[in-house]
């Protein structure tokens, strides 16, 4: 599924908020097909890095090109085709509290003014479905949701358009063991009937395990290991370490059956 | 699973043949999804409809690349929610209509009730009185931590005080200015041309001492204030509810009653007096120097008469106008902040609302100290 072409590429991205320094100098491209994750401890600039490749920031110094367009200073017709393209999770949903959750899936498809009303009933519901919402609840406002609800939600929100390109901002952060499973496994089903690029940040090693085909590790202001999760756990750094060799880390890479390169024990 | 020559941007084709055994067969190949057939969506479903209307037709699906949800319900709609008897699908593409199969019928939505202006009126007037009820027991709720904090000084939040009589009175000096400064300039203006020709041109004292002091100033700075601080009081505390933070302060055993709203009460009683003193002066000084321009009555002359015309009373009661609203204002403004729903459209509405209250609650106020004092003060 994956082949040399880029769909996000960032060139010498700098991050600086005031005079303190969050990224220096990263490099990075996410293949089309790939399921990306950014891992680094908190502060480390993983949201940071990933606002910038939706645009909401702009880098100090450096470029980041998506679908292999500059992502600022390009007309609006294209930026506009472009955001079509995405779909965003972020961490707590963000989904619209003024309108119910019907109306905050359906938002995307009549914003792009071709499809007629019944087609996004039935788009809707079926997207409803897809994350396991029953359909009592579409009339309901996001205030009367629960964490977990609304994260589902906001994921079929995310991927109303079946976008090329999602973001996942800590796909997992608040929800059950269970619950995250579920969310991992749908992830999974999606990438196999679409070709789905995904970016995501997460904290979470069972989610990273199970879903990710390469790991960039954040820390010192930049990219300290990219590749495989194998190669990245053989990588001899102080949060690599912590991280993923903790009791915590052996535990969700044991399950997959990861051998550890330079593993003692 | 993927054909090798797929291209993003090329659209699905339709392409009808005869099959080997005289059957017709209709292939599709080319991008099915959103973003592929953009525009063409309408028409391509005309155009599958007439074609669905054809029992016999058999439908090829395998040639189609890439075919995503919004592509899947075109064709399901198409062939009137369910699947033709002749249909040729990939394995994932099966997968993709099961679900369509499975996909809920969204909720009817409920028919309006015959009865629904009774209802609508009916629940302003149970509005109006959740919110005059509301009122009192936040009066009543202030009396209360008064009375704790005259016990209790310790506890008696000074720094809240001080912090809210800066915000909502000298951050509102040079506002309060302007506006008065220019309403004494037009008011002197326009009455010196009409005193004029009645050759009364002293009066002009009377008018801009009794109108400013008693009623311009205050209505000025009250209806300012209530627009300034009021809609930043209600915000505040809309926003603290959407962030969870007034639940905070509860579980931390802080009422929010003594800590953030009898400041607020406190600091506009404090404030909107001198604000209204502020604002009377800079309004009489406009007045005095278009007096001077139009009619050449000298400063000391002005100001030596002031006192004369105008009885100390109406300054007493334009400073008590101004307290009274300061403490409503605030009330009011708090009252609706708290009521204020985890909801961005609440918060916008709350705000509004608060606003408009706030200021026909002024100017209700103005009528009655009229009212009320109406033999005071005038000669």
């Amino acid at each position: 599924m994956t082949n040399g072409e880029c769909v996000i590429r960032l060139e010498g991205l700098h991050t600086r908020f005031g005079r303190h320094v969050v990224h220096e100098d990263i490099n990075l491209c996410v293949r089309r097909g790939e399921v990306i994750a950014l891992v680094g401890g908190s502060g480390s600039g993983k949201t940071a890095l990933m606002r910038q490749m939706l645009g909401l920031e702009v880098p100090a110094q450096g470029t980041v090109r998506v679908f292999g367009e500059p992502l600022h200073g390009h007309d609006r017709k294209k930026l506009q085709s472009m955001r079509n393209r995405c779909g965003v999770l972020f961490q707590k949903g963000a989904l619209f509290s003024a309108l119910s959750v019907y109306d905050n899936i359906a938002l995307p498809m009549r914003e792009l003014r071709t499809l007629d009303e019944g087609m996004i009933r039935d788009l809707v519901m079926l997207k409803l479905k897809m994350v396991d919402i029953e359909a009592r609840h579409a009339s309901k406002m996001p205030a009367e949701l629960s964490g977990g609800m609304i994260k589902r939600i906001a994921l079929a929100r995310a991927m109303a358009l079946d976008p090329e390109l999602l973001f996942l901002d800590e796909p997992t952060a608040g929800l059950d063991p269970e619950l995250s499973e579920g969310f991992v496994e749908l992830i999974q089903t999606m990438r196999t009937e679409l070709t789905l690029t995904i970016v995501m940040a997460t904290h979470d090693l069972d989610t990273l395990v199970a879903l990710s085909d390469r790991v960039a590790v954040l820390a010192d202001q930049r990219i300290v290991a990219l590749g495989s999760l194998r190669e990245v756990v053989g990588v001899d750094h102080p949060f690599i370490t912590k991280f993923f060799r903790g009791e915590r880390g052996q535990k969700a890479l044991g399950q997959t059956g990861y051998v550890m390169a330079g593993d003692v024990l | 699973m993927i054909p090798e020559n797929q291209n993003n941007n090329s659209s699905m084709v339709l392409r009808r043949v005869t099959g080997d055994s005289g059957t017709p067969r209709l292939m599709l190949s080319g991008n099915c999804t959103m973003t592929a057939l953009g525009r063409r969506l309408h028409a391509l479903s005309a155009e599958l409809v007439a074609y669905a209307a054809d029992p016999e037709l058999q439908w090829d699906l395998t040639g189609i690349a890439q075919m995503d949800d919004a592509g899947a319900v075109l064709l399901w709609r198409a062939w009137g929610s369910r699947r033709p008897p002749n249909l040729l699908l990939r394995p994932e593409q099966e997968r993709l209509f099961d679900r369509m199969k499975e996909a809920p019928v969204p909720p009817a939505p409920i028919p309006r009730d015959m009865l629904w202006p009774v209802a609508v009126l009916g629940k302003a007037v149970f509005l109006l009185w959740e919110h005059l009820t509301g009122l009192v027991i936040l009066i009543g709720q202030m009396l209360l931590d008064v009375k704790y904090l005259v016990g209790h000084p310790a506890y008696i939040p000074w720094r809240e005080i001080s912090a809210n009589l800066y915000r909502t009175g000298a951050q509102a000096l040079g506002i309060t200015a302007l506006v008065g400064f220019l309403i004494g300039v037009v008011l002197s203006f326009l009455s010196s041309r009409q005193l004029q020709m009645f050759g009364a041109d002293i009066f002009i004292i009377n008018i801009l001492g009794v109108s400013i002091i008693r009623e311009l100033g205050p209505m000025l700075a009250a209806i300012l204030v209530a627009g300034r601080s009021g809609s930043s009081m209600t915000a505040q505390l809309g926003v603290m509810r959407v962030t969870e933070e007034l639940d905070a302060l509860t579980v931390m055993g802080i009422p929010h009653s003594q800590r953030l709203i009898l400041p607020k009460v406190i600091a506009l009683g404090i404030a909107m007096p001198l604000v209204v003193l502020w604002t009377s002066a800079v309004a009489l000084l406009g007045g005095m120097v278009v007096a001077e321009i139009q009619l050449g009555l000298s400063y000391q002359f002005f100001l030596n008469k002031l006192p004369d015309v105008v009885p100390v009373a109406n300054l007493w009661l334009g400073l008590g106008k101004g307290a009274v609203c300061g403490m409503v204002i605030a009330l009011i403004s708090c009252h609706f902040g708290l009521r204020i729903k985890s909801n961005t459209e609440s918060l916008g509405e709350g705000t509004t609302n608060s606003v408009v209250t706030a200021i026909t609650v002024v100017i209700i106020i103005d009528a009655i100290f009229a009212i009320v004092f109406s033999n005071v003060g005038l000669r």
